[in-house]
């Protein structure tokens, strides 16, 4: 399969890792050629690398500076050394197994004790509750990243009737809080302070420490809303054994 | 064998040199705030560098040893003692069972490490024994100690100590290497957004000294100073930040991330903290100023190399040390 060459440029983040940036954007193909190259370089890890972390439109190599220097010699830094070796990566396309992609269904109850910020959003963007609802169940949306928590995924893009900005202060949020910044939606994972409008809330562990693959999800997943009542949603939540995941449909 | 916390601090944790490799499922490392002190300590006591010690805030816990151990105290100075006997700082000790270790002042420094000969006892999470206090995970129950948590010990000590009397081994680290205070000279690279800040908010980010603010924690430290101004509002979509990034909050405001940062941030990255200079950033504490000066990509390559090759120094000294002292006092 031919992967388009997408531009990039490379910049140090600090001393100890080096960006590959496609451009501050938020596409689905830049995305997946982030997630390819990802996985590309964790398969064969370049010299010296300690992790690959991508993002929207970027990825960032942090690497061990004592020893890629000893390879770089002393006319080079570490850093311009582990540039080429990125870019010489960059110029082959990328071996693996292109993984499946995973649909994730996600119960979210959107009544008004799990969604503080509803009402507020549906008055704002003159519409009623149940259309906001309606519209963000409407479609799988890709999950783009992990970052900012454990297991907090960032996803889109909802429809422009219900982007919200974020709260200029954070608040005190919820573990399975689903919400909505901008044209992103996300879950967070554990409570946490955060600025993002709160639409609904799940279930579903989406973070579990004692499981060996801890977050639910992963970049690249398409997740799909479904609504349920609070009844079903206490129910979900007193009848999952530990580890079990009810309602979480693949 | 174990230590036993008998009175609990304001915010002691297990950390180690952090949890990596799994920061692409938003897993930040964590991990001590001064990394080259934890590995000081540790190579005191002849553990590997980047074994499991014990953070301290001021004020710290006080800790009772239910059988002998090796320690070293290092990092901030917070005026131990044991027993009631003042302790040195950076010296291995050799305590017996029944001795209570406390913290009396902080002197130098915010943040203490306490190693242990052996290294403690405790289930890795994410292959790191690192506090995620977030996630609730890693360290000890994932929390920060409590009072009557036990901390047991993998091993005892190689050599016997003086039967009932705690003693202090006869070498030190070179104080000289640290300076007497912690500088406040921190050497920073341009970030990524460097170039958004207009000319006058540059001049100011190195001309300027900045006060650590109240709200400073593991995630950050929140820096007073005056607005700087950016010359375009654009939105940063999220990407990597990482130990040192200095951000430019939407007020004007400059937060420097700290080992608990989150993986990736949609703040400008103006600049990074060296990661030679993180030792001396995380001993400042709310109310100290730092003063910012910009350098390049191989000074901060040089910096880091010279301190890693420091450790490996002391840790061959230290090894053989030990070894001798070992022979010297077999039965």
């Amino acid at each position: 399969m031919d992967i388009p060459a997408f531009p990039y440029h490379i910049f140090p983040l600090g001393d100890s890792a080096l960006t590959v940036d496609y451009g501050n954007c938020i596409d689905e193909a830049i995305n997946r050629e982030v997630i390819a190259r990802f996985i590309q370089l964790r398969q064969e890890p370049l010299h010296g690398m300690i992790e690959v972390v991508p993002a929207y439109s970027s990825f960032t190599v942090y690497y061990d500076v004592f020893s890629v220097k000893k390879k770089a010699g002393s006319d080079r830094t570490a850093f311009d050394w582990m540039q080429e070796k990125v870019k010489e990566r960059l110029a082959q396309t990328p071996d693996y197994e292109e993984e499946t992609e995973r649909i994730i269904h996600i119960p979210v109850c959107y009544e008004d004790e799990f969604a503080p910020d509803l009402r507020y959003l549906a008055a704002e963007k003159n519409i009623t509750v149940d259309s906001v609802i309606q519209i963000h169940t409407s479609k799988p949306y890709k999950v783009y990243m992990l970052g900012f928590l454990p297991g907090f995924t960032y996803m889109g893009e909802v429809d422009d009737r219900i982007k919200m900005p974020r709260k200029p202060q954070p608040v005190s949020i919820a573990a399975g809080s689903v919400g909505i910044a901008g044209r992103q939606t996300g879950i967070y994972p554990l409570a946490s302070p955060g600025g993002w409008q709160i639409i609904g809330s799940t279930p579903a562990v989406l973070f579990d420490v004692q499981k060996e693959l801890p977050a639910l999800l992963r970049a690249g997943d398409r997740v799909q809303f479904y609504s349920i009542t609070s009844n079903e949603f206490y129910k979900i939540q007193n009848s999952s054994l530990p580890g079990e995941n009810l309602g979480v449909e693949l | 064998m174990s230590i036993k916390i008998i009175k609990a601090g304001i915010l002691d944790t297990i950390q180690d040199k952090g949890r990596y490799g799994y920061q692409h499922l938003g897993i930040n490392p964590t991990g001590a705030m001064d990394s080259y002190a934890l590995q000081v300590c540790n190579i005191l006591v002849g553990n590997s560098p980047g074994e499991a010690v014990v953070e301290m805030h001021f004020p710290a816990a006080v800790y009772l040893f239910t059988a002998p151990a090796l320690i070293a105290l290092g990092g901030a100075d917070f005026s131990a003692s044991i027993n009631g006997d003042s302790v040195p700082h950076l010296q291995p000790i050799m305590v017996c069972k029944n001795d209570v270790l406390q913290f009396h002042k902080p002197t130098n420094g915010a943040r203490a490490y306490l190693a242990v000969a052996g290294g403690l006892a405790i289930d890795p999470w994410m292959n790191s024994y690192s506090t995620h206090l977030k996630a609730k995970a890693g360290g000890y129950l994932g929390r920060s100690l409590q009072k009557d948590d036990e901390l047991l010990l993998r091993q005892l000590p190689k050599f016997p100590g003086k039967k009932d009397e705690f003693s202090v081994l006869p070498w030190q680290v070179d104080i000289n290497w640290f300076g007497k205070d912690y500088p406040k000279e921190i050497l920073a690279l341009p970030g990524h957004e460097w170039e958004r800040l207009v000319e006058a908010s540059k001049e100011n980010f190195t001309i300027t000294s900045f006060v650590i603010a109240k709200q400073s924690d593991r995630m950050g430290f929140r820096l007073n100073n005056r607005p700087l101004y950016s010359i375009t509002d654009k939105e940063v979509i999220s990407a990597a930040v990482s130990f040192g990034t200095i951000q430019l909050l939407p007020d004007g405001g400059l937060i420097i991330l700290m080992a608990d940062h989150q993986t990736t941030g949609g703040y400008p990255r103006v600049a990074h903290v060296i990661t030679a200079h993180q030792s001396r950033l995380a001993q400042l504490k709310a109310g100290d100023t730092i003063q910012f000066r910009l350098t390049d990509q191989s000074t901060a390559e040089e910096l880091l190399i010279k301190q890693r090759q420091h450790l490996l120094q002391l840790q061959n000294a230290c090894t053989f040390r030990l070894e001798e002292y070992f022979h010297a006092n077999r039965n």
